[in-house]
């Protein structure tokens, strides 16, 4: 309201007949859409056109057939099946086991629960790259002396270290403990177990929080590249990003190939992604605003 | 009214009841050990473990080349100094940080403050924005790779537009980390975007108001009022981005290893390349816990410089 009288009286009368910002987001979208709209024209273009200079931003042909061939040249549906087992598994491990734990830290006094809970915490502010290599060599003593499916070269590599986090159990355990104990407190009196109430009254009360850590643990799963990358080197255990890489460092310059390969690869997420878009984008705030 | 003592005895609710009986017989503490375990053996294995463990290996000679992993003390540490390639990397970092930091934060900004209106359309403009948030690095990286390509890129068409001499980007030693830069703000505008417009969405738009009708203009309410109340956001968008700055690598593996002439080794590729190509496990460890030591001195300067300048209004 102020602002616009503002604009009126600095304007003397004279105004646009829309908002002037629209001058300014434009541009700006169209610089952020760019890259996608680029990634998309060249996936559709013959190698002469997209090897041509200038670059020809409308095709004169549209070649589709760039991808039939790039899923000849490396398997994206393999890759996409194996990143949405990897974030699923992640996602629906963590949900479970970062509330079974969350709710022992937050509600139940056991012996050892303190010393427990400041190691755990204590992880959290480790970088990756502190743990990376023992992570390596025991999750290669893993797949050789317990479960080959979670050793080095399985996708189960990928699942198993991130099937709980620090984080998730710290969070859930922030949130349970703002919920009021008087519910709890009765179902326990009816004689409902800790499981049950649980189950049935803390979980059911937590949804945002759930949905926020399990919306964070999708996109972080979804995107990992650099553990895929030491854990996995045969073609049909790979993710997404990790695949897409490979089949760049063997097609470096076949550019309609990479770019169908690419615009493969990022659809689902995409999907996903809108699909979800409130809950994207609350959980991602919720980190700013926790951290704020 | 009841005597003191009877009522607190009466406000024994049957459930405490039932706590103090779950305490006696000590199931509570089977419960919570059943409840953890799971959860806690996992975090324990991959992340507790794990810290001591390189902590350890850091100070061993661990390579292929040795069968047993003898103790050398700081041998890996001193040698880590008198690396040159240790100290290009922590510059290329350090510099790479520099820019990428606040050149997000002023993206996002802008553009929060630009889509912090109801206009129409803006949900489009949001949503452009919000997409870059689901792209991976590696998809990101590539695209800006081609974008960025010195014979057939778009960049160097607009240059040839612009009658700027066309560039070599990622080929030159001089200009690939400020092309890695470019794709890196691009890929984190979304997600400085959501901050930035959760936090001016908290702001009351009573002190805006106010500001205006004391006469301030915009730029002064900007600058006055809404900024030191986007402080507490900026410091967490400062801290989270410098992180992760910290940690480069995606972008640097897929665009130029490190290359060209070293000019975009950062401390994480370097560590990648002694661990897992030259398996110098010992040494490898040595660089990680120099990298954790850089991000702890940084954050703890981020947040006792921004305590100063930032205003929490609870």
């Amino acid at each position: 309201m102020s602002a616009q009288t503002h604009a009126g009286r600095r304007r003397g009368g004279f105004r646009l007949p829309f908002s002037g910002w629209h001058l300014v987001l434009i541009p700006a979208t169209l610089i952020l859409i760019f890259p996608f709209a680029w990634l998309i024209i060249t996936s559709v273009e013959t190698p002469a056109e997209a090897l041509h200079f200038p670059p020809i931003l409308t095709p004169h042909v549209l070649r589709f057939a760039n991808y039939p061939d790039a899923l000849k040249a490396a398997p994206f549906g393999r890759f996409f099946i194996n990143s949405a087992v990897v974030a699923t598994s992640t996602v629906v491990a963590n949900l479970v086991l970062c509330s079974l734990a969350g709710y022992a830290f937050a509600r139940l006094r056991f012996l050892g629960r303190g010393a427990l809970f400041v190691i755990i915490m204590s992880t959290l502010m480790v970088p990756f790259q502190v743990t990376m290599i023992p992570q390596f060599i025991i999750t290669k003593w893993l797949g050789v002396h317990l479960l080959a499916g979670v050793g080095i070269n399985h996708i189960g590599a990928l699942i198993l270290p991130n099937a709980a986090t620090a984080f998730g159990v710290f969070f859930l355990r922030q949130f349970f403990r703002t919920l009021p104990i008087e519910y709890e407190e009765s179902a326990r009196v009816d004689g409902a177990n800790r499981l049950t109430v649980l189950w049935r009254i803390v979980l059911p009360l937590s949804m945002p929080a759930l949905a926020t850590l399990a919306a964070l643990t999708f996109l972080d799963s979804w995107n990992s590249f650099l553990w895929p990358l030491i854990a996995v080197n045969s073609t049909n255990q790979m993710t997404l990003p990790l695949g897409l890489a490979t089949f760049q460092s063997a097609h470096s310059t076949e550019w309609p190939l990479l770019m169908a390969g690419n615009v493969m690869s990022l659809i689902p997420m995409l999907v996903i992604f809108f699909a979800a878009q409130r809950y994207f984008i609350r959980s991602v705030a919720a980190t700013g605003l926790a951290g704020t | 009214m009841a005597a003191p003592s009877a009522s607190v005895r009466r406000r024994l609710t049957p459930a405490a009841a039932a706590r103090a009986k779950a305490r006696v017989t000590g199931s509570e503490h089977f419960t919570g050990w059943g409840f953890v375990t799971p959860g806690v053996v996992i975090i324990l294995l991959f992340g507790a473990v794990p810290v001591v463990w390189s902590a350890v290996m850091s100070f061993q000679q661990n390579n292929l080349l040795s069968p047993n992993t003898p103790y050398v003390g700081l041998r890996n540490y001193r040698a880590m100094l008198h690396d040159p390639v240790v100290g290009q990397a922590v510059g290329h970092t350090l510099v790479y940080t520099a820019l990428f930091v606040p050149g997000t934060m002023i993206v996002g900004l802008f553009l929060a403050v630009a889509m912090n209106r109801k206009i129409r359309f803006i949900s489009l403009y949001r949503t452009a924005a919000y997409a870059t948030m689901a792209i991976s690095t590696i998809s990101e990286a590539l695209v800006f790779i081609w974008l960025f390509d010195p014979s057939y890129g778009v960049v160097n068409y607009l240059f040839s537009l612009l009658h700027i001499p066309q560039q070599q980007f990622l080929n030159s030693p001089s200009e690939a980390l400020f092309v890695i830069v470019i794709m890196t703000i691009w890929g984190w505008t979304g997600f400085a975007v959501v901050i930035y417009l959760a936090a001016l969405q908290g702001i009351p738009q009573h002190l805006v108001d106010a500001a205006a009708t004391d006469g301030a203009g915009h730029w002064a309410t900007f600058r006055r009022v809404t900024l030191p109340l986007l402080s507490p956001a900026s410091l967490f968008l400062a801290v989270w981005l410098t992180i992760n700055a910290l940690q480069l690598f995606d972008e640097v593996y897929l665009s130029t290893q490190g290359g060209p002439l070293n000019s975009t080794t950062v401390l994480v590729y370097y560590l990648y390349e002694q661990a897992f190509q030259n398996f110098n496990f010992g040494y490898a460890s040595a660089i990680a816990y120099f990298l954790f030591l850089i991000i702890l001195v940084v954050t703890a300067i981020q947040f006792r410089v921004g305590r100063r300048f930032t205003y929490y209004r609870s």
